[in-house]
């Protein structure tokens, strides 16, 4: 009989060594590093989505950011309303690309990919984790076009690479947290078509919560309480911080957005195996 | 534990006293199965007998709310993630990454599983290779056929070279050809690694021809097991699967009008493989 030939002490063996298993510190940087690759594999296959979704935030800079900054109704402590404007269109990007991962969790439950994710020996945390980051590497992407795009229209950024390394940061994290609000919601809703409708609702109030368009100072007070609240609001001083040097707090965003990325990630992946079921 | 049983080899899968509940309705009534290693087991039964779920427990998925399950002798609710390491699982549902390549898809899963770094390059190609995919490896996963993709999903879940390999429904909505290939390959794999496969289906006939023990799962109980010929003999000399599991299930749980349903599917079944 075939079985017990086969099950000798050498089956128990391998049982063994395939167990053991890297120190979770090894495995979590190790799932995140897997997923932000696949990320990239995607996208290196199929780059046209870098292009279209590249022309809203163009026609923003373009069309209200060229006309503002003729108008010269907002005020921008000196500066260009176009330099202005830059950090919050790149934070914007990074949103809409980020707001997407809800959904795509989603077409992966129903594709069937995410039970399989899930059966593998990766924490839930650690797949929350892999994703947001990857959402993360999207966006730099993605802001990477908007940048180029700035410069071409004369915006005045910082060219010490330090600086626009620290940008990417913020992105990422920005990106992460924007991901693991919108895998939140879809372990909630569970449905395709209500998360797509539910992402549409938030997005533009997180936008027009935000200073990306306009200063806080300028905000009526109820406003102004949104946009304390809402973490765009954060990256978008960190990004004009960092990017056209204006005064900024860069650490308390740094602090701000890591907070919120730890609370996202803690709270989707509580909600992701919902979606197993 | 004394110390004859631990040097005794476990058995790949063992299940006692399961009782699963979605909601009011109760999915699983008390199921108790064991696999032993190196055999093909099939988990047999129409469509709502409670296999998918009985599989869900086993990998982790679902949450085993009544019961005891163990995988090589680690319990699925103490040590979920080194039940997860023992197998390799394969879903119903036809299950890539369209936007990547075949070998990028099971490359992805190498990481996942923690192959290590030197040794991964070489067994993706290896685990590609074996399902006949070494042509296609580096196009993209979503220009491939049905049959093809089901390779693919082997090749995601033998590139870990898993214990006990769990096959759910692996040939539904495939074609015939497709079908023995998926077959072959599982035969192949199982010949070369020596593993263990748990399999569930519906096609009766597959089963026959491709498992060593059977079980017969019926409305979340199963109704009985052993080996494909033990089973057909103790009915009739010329008895298939089918009437083996009319005669476990029909009598008590199906109504006389569905019966003769059954029936009259298993002529039209034995009348299209005669033709076919």
């Amino acid at each position: 009989m075939r079985s017990l030939e086969l099950a000798g002490p050498q089956s128990v063996l391998a049982d063994v060594a395939l167990v053991a298993p890297p120190s979770i510190w090894r495995r979590f940087p190790s799932r995140v590093g897997t997923f932000c690759l696949v990320e990239l594999q995607k996208l290196s296959h199929d780059r046209t989505e870098l292009f279209t979704r590249a022309v809203q935030p163009v026609l923003w800079l373009v069309v209200f950011g060229e006309t503002f900054n003729r108008l010269h109704a907002i005020p921008t402590g000196g500066k260009s309303y176009l330099d202005f404007l830059a950090p919050g269109i790149i934070a914007q990007s990074g949103l809409f690309v980020a707001i997407f991962y809800g959904i795509q969790i989603i077409w992966e439950r129903d594709a069937g990919v995410l039970t399989k994710l899930l059966v593998t020996p990766t924490p839930r945390s650690a797949l929350i984790l892999g994703k947001s980051f990857a959402a993360g590497i999207r966006a730099v992407a993605q802001v990477i076009v908007v940048l180029v795009v700035s410069l071409l229209l004369g915006v005045s950024l910082t060219d010490n690479p330090f600086r626009i390394l620290g940008a990417f940061a913020i992105v990422v994290l920005g990106a992460a947290f924007f991901s693991c609000l919108s895998m939140t919601i879809a372990g909630i809703v569970l449905k395709r078509d209500r998360l797509m409708g539910i992402s549409q609702m938030i997005t533009m109030p997180l936008f027009f919560a935000s200073n990306a368009l306009y200063p806080v100072s300028v905000m009526p007070a109820w406003l102004r309480v949104l946009s304390k609240v809402n973490p765009l609001s954060y990256e978008v001083d960190a990004l004009r911080g960092l990017l056209t040097r204006s005064p900024s707090h860069i650490w308390l965003d740094f602090l701000v957005l890591l907070i919120a990325v730890v609370i996202g990630v803690v709270t989707a992946s509580s909600l992701v195996g919902r979606l197993a079921r | 534990m004394t110390a004859l049983a631990e040097q005794l080899p476990l058995p790949a899968l063992s299940v006692r006293g399961v009782r699963h509940r979605f909601g009011d309705h109760l999915a699983l009534d008390g199921v108790d199965m064991t696999v032993d290693r190196g055999e093909v087991f099939g988990l047999l039964g129409p469509n709502g007998a409670g296999k998918t779920t009985t599989i869900r427990l086993a990998n982790t998925l679902l949450p085993l709310q009544e019961g005891e399950i163990e995988v090589a002798g680690y319990d699925v609710r103490r040590a979920p993630m080194a039940v997860r390491r023992l197998l390799g699982y394969v879903p119903q549902q036809l299950s890539i990454e369209a936007a990547l390549t075949g070998r990028e898809n099971v490359s992805w899963f190498a990481r996942l599983f923690d192959v290590p770094r030197s040794e991964r390059k070489e067994r993706v190609a290896t685990a590609l290779e074996i399902m006949g995919l070494a042509d296609a490896a580096d196009r993209l996963a979503g220009t491939f056929s049905g049959g093809m993709i089901r390779r693919l999903e082997l090749a995601q879940a033998l590139v870990n070279r898993p214990t006990m390999l769990v096959l759910d429904e692996p040939t539904v909505g495939l074609d015939p050809v497709a079908r023995d290939g998926v077959w072959q390959r599982v035969e192949e794999m199982r010949n070369a690694f020596g593993m263990t496969v748990l399999v569930t289906t519906h096609y009766m006939e597959e089963a026959d021809a491709l498992c060593d023990r059977v079980a017969l799962m019926h409305l979340g109980k199963i109704r009985a097991s052993g080996t494909p010929d033990e089973l057909k003999a103790a009915i009739g000399p010329d008895a298939t699967l089918e009437d083996v599991f009319r005669r476990h299930t029909g009598e008590t749980l199906v109504g006389d009008g569905t019966k003769g349903g059954l029936r009259e599917i298993a002529r039209t079944r034995r009348t299209a493989k005669r033709v076919g």
